[in-house]
């Protein structure tokens, strides 16, 4: 069912496919880093995806929004394939992380979780101590060849995701002893340790206070100028705070996709409209 | 430290060619990473097989040696009660005036007088009636057949005294070392010396199976006989079998009603503090005490102490119902705890009170669950063996107990006397045998378990 | 049959206690007073109170009926008659009784063993018509009383559940007399053995030969528990050297490989090994392992007894296969879901995963399971009273015979020994030291595993 990647080519074949969706493009687009066709997603016999396609644009912020069961999370985590744990899922069409197909028999599975980063929605730090934490993935993909090496790679993703000076001193304390927004930090610079290219973010804030939740925004403004971020959100404050372009999903379908501004200001479809202004959802 | 921080940094967002050499990084240990995967997968792999082929070892072993046993060597033969041998005199009747006690008296004394009779001779004419032209001895001839059956041909003589002069086919069991014999249980090629028949009572053997009229015949003996020690082809399980059935209604009839009280009272009432956890604690703890424990606790206490009878089942279901308590308190604490608290709510909300909201309405829901725990714990109790040694339920009873204050012993500890025996060529298949009614019997109640817990749970 | 009449009268009366109480209340409303219970509850407690006086007479008179009517029958004989040996007087007792219910006894009777009999045959009718009376005078004054009780405010259905709560509790502390008796039974009995032996020669001595003697004089042996616990853990130790890693991998492999529908088929026939009885393994090891362990053992040049610790020890592992396995699975299905996620997000492979995230943060689950399973192995009987050959002495090579705390106190207890000679009661002090040595572990893998939920939860 795969479709070849050859077959995935540049940003402007999108405009010209026969699609339902409505799209707006950027005034300046940037180049894709993770381009996806037709995707469709079944568990079991029930589909949960339907003809999904969509470009993402390098180091800007894109936000799926819609209501909850409207199949963003699922999307979102066909990117780094980890529907695959799922039992019984099963996913059609093609996607693709610079040009090659993710889905393709050749690819390791392991290599592209490492390029493709993902924050949970609720935050997830393992049983261990924050350092151990953080180097858990350049530990597993030997990515450090010396304790040195290490240390730097444990300091800098720390430091990226604005936590090295409240834990500096308590590198060995264990990551569940920190609190919730502290905690969703941990998380993102565990993801941020790997140097991935992109990172998921599945609802990131849904578990924390506003204030937390300000912090991590903030954060997710920063890291937009090195890595392409997709955010799934329920709040549609939030995908106009920190995204650049955003997707809307409705019952499995890609409504509607453009420029963030441009879909909060004039969304092409009514749905669209309706949701944004909290007729449903 | 910082440098290196910032070197790294500098390194994380150099976009591609810092991108480049972590993939590379990243793709040399793939391939080393993907085989330490499947060598993980396959201990996982191979820690099943072991652990199913530990129960495929185990079952085809019982299987293979126990099937056997279900049939046995027996030897149908015509026996004339010869009048000349079978001198008695008339059975007596109970005349005006004698008490029971004197009737009784005088059926023994004419029985004993029965007994006192050469039936040998009879069982040692039949057989050599059935294979006239043999040379042997009667010693030879009478090890082909069971010791018992003598007792066998007097019990339808007292039973019918009119079979004097007749001529009955009987079928008479084999003797043990017959059954080794013709089973090829004993090496065959062993000199006379190891063999445990004499070489004509072996022909005789082989002649009788040749002819038909010795052949392997379903023992349905070893269900209804009770165990023997002199005559061990014709031990069975009986005695056993009702011991334990006695132990087991023991334990329903006390455990199910003191468990189930207990749970509801620890699980909906009691309040919680350091008592009840305690409690908790307490009964977690009993249900990993070592079974034997609970054996020199009857000792102790209900022998010992309170005088009662030993080797009865009614100890020995007494000892087990306080083994099988905390499985079902246990398992109707979690059945209670997985009730969804709406459901009591709803009940309180319409007036119910506590006592009636439980016993009406939670109570009901955990049914399925509990009748598993109960069935599974009584079959966890019909297999246990170790505190019914120390009860005295390993002594030798050769009657079936008619009540639980009887001696008896029960199908595990049958098991552990049996494979003790010293014949052990036969009484491996016969424990193997034993085994396998034992297995099946608990199988049994574990499929009932299944079969009433999805009846029970689709009803509602 | 005097049962069945006795049932039968109880049986009237808690009907007829029942529908008094029942009517009475039901009169009570009919009259328009707005009554507090329910009739059945009204019902319940009036039958309550008229069945409980009974039940207690009746109780008296099973546990002292028989006594009284003994003195009776004593009382009935001459004087050279009753001052006879215990044993003839039960004898002369018997021959009574046999008389009185019209079996007979064989040879003639005496005029005095007729005089009693028909004497006592007045005496149990009169003493049951007197019994049932009581019983039923009983029970009516307590129905009477609690009839009287009825009206519009009594509480009866708070005075019913107080009767049932009052059972239920009673139901729980059963639980609690258990161990109270293990504790107390095993206690006094080992504190009896400590006159004989001193503790010191028995918790450190290295030597085990009660020279068993059917008369209970002295301490003749020498009571060492030492070579006991020796192997007693060293029959344990092979155990859990054969069903940990198979147990865990299991368990890993169910829980994070296996398809729902391999693992619903095999999770089952795992967990039949542990409904098997440990008396079949211990013919197991008997017939198959230990014959087949010395074969092995004599290929290699290695000298491996049939019976032996390591033929106990390696069949009593895979007794508790199931038991880690099913016990490692608990736990380790209670690892969040987002843990596992957190991990293979980052690229780690499933067996990273497991060994770097999944078992750590499982840890003091597992350590529970496996402390709950050396519980076990140490406290198994039946297969090492089989299988590991009896031989009590201190010994390193586990191709020896060797004797465990457990298969002491089966033999100690099993012989005819005299129940107060040290040889029998030695077996109490055994049990007292395996109680301990379980309840300590039992107790810590309790706590460790409540932690651990709770962590969770």
């Amino acid at each position: 069912m795969h479709m070849p990647a050859e077959k995935i080519v540049a940003q402007s074949d999108l405009y010209s496919m026969e699609s339902p969706t409505v799209r707006t493009p950027d005034e300046n687009p940037r180049p894709v880093r993770v381009s996806a066709r037709n995707v469709n997603v079944f568990y079991g016999t029930k589909q949960a995806l339907f003809d999904v396609s969509i470009d993402v644009p390098e180091k800007a912020v894109t936000a799926f929004i819609g209501p909850s069961g409207c199949g963003k999370s699922t999307f979102l985590r066909c990117l780094n394939r980890m529907n695959d744990t799922i039992e019984g899922c099963r996913v059609t069409g093609a996607i693709a992380l610079d040009g090659s197909d993710i889905y393709d028999q050749a690819l390791d599975v392991v290599e592209l979780r490492a390029r493709v980063g993902m924050v949970f929605q609720k935050p997830n730090p393992f049983p261990k101590s924050i350092y151990e934490n953080v180097s858990y993935g350049p530990r597993i993909h030997g990515l450090a060849r010396s304790r040195a090496e290490l240390d730097a790679i444990v300091e800098a993703s720390l430091q990226k995701a604005g936590l090295w000076n409240e834990v500096k001193d308590r590198l060995s304390e264990p990551g569940t002893g920190l609190s919730g927004g502290q905690q969703q930090r941990l998380c993102i610079a565990r993801a941020i340790a790997v140097s991935p290219e992109v990172i998921l973010m599945d609802e990131p804030c849904s578990a924390l206070d506003p204030i937390a939740t300000a912090r991590i925004e903030e954060l997710i403004d920063e890291l937009k100028q090195n890595y392409t971020i997709v955010i799934v959100t329920h709040s549609m404050q939030q995908a106009a705070r920190v995204s650049q372009r955003t997707a809307f999903f409705h019952l499995g379908i890609l409504v509607e996709e453009g420029p963030t501004d441009l879909i909060f200001t004039s969304p092409g479809e009514k749905r669209t409209q309706d949701y944004i202004t909290g007729r449903f959802g | 430290m910082n440098k290196m921080a910032e070197m790294f940094s500098r390194q994380l967002e150099q976009g591609s060619d810092g991108s480049t050499q972590r993939l590379e990084r990243i793709r040399a240990g793939l391939s080393a990473r993907h085989s330490r995967e499947r060598r993980f997968r396959a201990y996982g792999i191979a820690a099943i097989v072991a652990a199913l082929g530990f129960v495929a070892i185990l079952f085809s072993m019982i299987l293979y040696q126990g099937l056997p046993a279900f049939t046995q060597a027996t030897l149908t033969v015509d026996v004339f009660f010869d009048p000349e041998i079978i001198e008695a005199d008339d059975i007596p009747v109970q005349v005006e005036g004698q008490s029971a006690a004197e009737y009784q008296k005088a059926q023994l004394d004419w029985q004993r007088q029965v007994t006192m009779l050469n039936w040998n001779r009879v069982v040692e004419q039949a057989i050599l009636a059935a294979a006239p032209d043999i040379e042997i001895d009667t010693r030879a001839v009478l090890s082909v057949v069971e010791t018992s059956e003598r007792f066998r041909l007097r019990d339808m003589f007292v039973a019918d005294p009119g079979l004097l002069g007749k001529t009955v086919s009987v079928d008479m069991l084999a003797s043990a070392n017959t059954d080794n014999w013709l089973k090829g249980n004993i090496d065959r090629s062993l000199p006379d010396s190891q063999q445990q028949l004499s070489p004509e009572a072996r022909a005789l053997a082989d002649r009788l199976m040749e002819e038909g009229k010795m052949r392997f015949s379903f023992a349905a003996h070893i269900f209804s006989n009770v165990d023997s020690r002199s005559a061990p082809a014709s031990a069975g399980l009986a005695g056993a079998f009702v011991g334990s059935l006695y132990m087991m209604l023991v334990v329903i009839v006390l455990a199910v009603p003191i468990g189930v009280a207990s749970a509801v009272y620890l699980e909906e009432f009691a309040p919680k503090n350091r008592l009840t956890d305690f409690i908790e604690v307490n009964i977690n703890n009993l249900a990993a005490v070592p079974s034997i424990v609970f054996g020199l606790l009857g000792a102790a206490v209900f022998i010992n102490y309170f005088r009662l009878p030993l080797s009865a089942p009614l100890v020995g279901g007494l000892v087990l119902t306080l083994m099988t308590l905390p499985t079902v308190i246990i398992a109707t604490r979690s059945a209670l705890r997985a009730v969804p608290p709406s459901l009591r709510q709803a009940a309180l909300g319409l007036g119910a009170s506590k006592t009636q909201t439980v016993f009406h309405h939670v109570l009901p829901v955990t049914y399925p669950g509990i009748l598993t725990a109960t069935i599974i714990g009584v079959a966890q109790a019909l297999g246990e063996t170790a505190p019914l040694l120390l009860i005295g339920m390993n002594a030798f009873v050769a009657q079936i107990p008619s009540t639980p204050m009887d001696q008896s012993t029960a199908l595990p500890v049958q098991i552990y006397l049996w494979q003790g025996n010293e014949n052990r060529n036969f009484f491996e298949a016969r424990t193997s045998a034993a085994i396998i009614v034992l297995l099946g019997l608990m199988l049994t109640l574990n499929a009932i378990a299944i079969f009433l817990r999805t009846r029970l749970e689709r009803r509602k | 049959m005097n049962t069945a009449i006795v049932a039968g009268l109880l049986l009237i009366l808690l009907g007829f206690a029942y529908q008094l109480g029942w009517s009475r209340s039901r009169s009570l409303v009919a009259a328009g007073a707005r009554v507090h219970s329910r009739p059945v509850y009204h019902g319940s407690l009036v039958a309550i109170w008229a069945l409980v006086p009974a039940l207690l007479v009746l109780g008296l008179w099973v546990l002292f009926g028989d006594t009284a009517m003994r003195a009776y029958i004593v009382a009935q004989f001459p004087p050279d008659v009753a001052n006879l040996a215990p044993g003839d007087l039960n004898a002369a007792i018997q021959r009574v009784r046999q008389i009185e219910t019209g079996f007979g006894v064989v040879g003639e009777t005496a005029p005095y063993e007729n005089a009693a009999a028909q004497a006592l045959r007045e005496f149990r009718v009169l003493t049951f018509a007197l019994v049932v009376a009581a019983a039923a005078g009983t029970g009516a004054l307590g129905l009477y009383l609690a009839r009287r009780r009825i009206s519009d405010r009594l509480r009866a259905r708070n005075e019913v559940e107080t009767v049932v709560r009052i059972l239920l509790i009673a139901c729980s502390v059963v639980a609690i007399l258990t161990t109270v008796g293990i504790v107390a039974s095993l206690l006094s009995e080992a504190i009896r053995f400590f006159t004989f032996v001193s503790p010191a020669d028995f918790f450190f001595g290295t030597v085990w030969n009660p020279r068993f003697s059917t008369v209970g004089n002295g301490a003749t042996g020498e009571y060492g528990l030492l070579p006991l616990l020796w192997g007693t853990l060293m029959v344990a130790t092979i155990a859990i050297i054969v069903a940990l890693p198979i147990g865990l991998m299991t368990a890993i492999y169910l829980t994070q490989y296996a398809s729902p529908r391999a693992r619903d088929i095999i999770k089952p026939i795992v967990e039949v090994l542990a409904g098997i009885p440990t008396i079949v393994y211990g013919f197991f090891a008997l017939v198959t392992v230990g014959p087949f362990l010395a074969s092995a053992g004599t290929s290699i040049g290695l000298d491996i007894r049939a019976t032996s610790a390591l033929t106990a020890g390696v069949v009593m592992g895979i007794m508790i296969i199931p038991f880690i396995s099913s016990l490692s699975d608990d736990v380790i299905r209670q690892v969040p879901r987002a843990m596992r996620d957190g991990s293979l997000g980052l690229g780690a492979t499933q067996s990273e995963t497991i060994k770097r995230v999944i078992l750590p943060a499982a840890l003091p689950g597992i350590v529970g399971a496996f402390l709950l399973a050396v519980s076990r192995a140490i406290g198994e009987t039946m297969i090492v009273v089989l299988a590991a050959g009896n031989s009590p002495f201190l010994r390193l090579n586990p191709g020896e015979p060797v004797s465990t705390v457990t298969v002491t106190i089966v033999n100690q207890l099993t012989g005819d020994t005299d129940f107060a000679s040290p040889q029998s009661l030695v077996a109490f002090a055994l049990g007292l030291t395996l109680f301990v040595m379980t309840l300590i572990l039992n107790v810590a893998a309790l706590f460790i595993v409540r932690r651990y939920r709770e962590q969770y939860e």
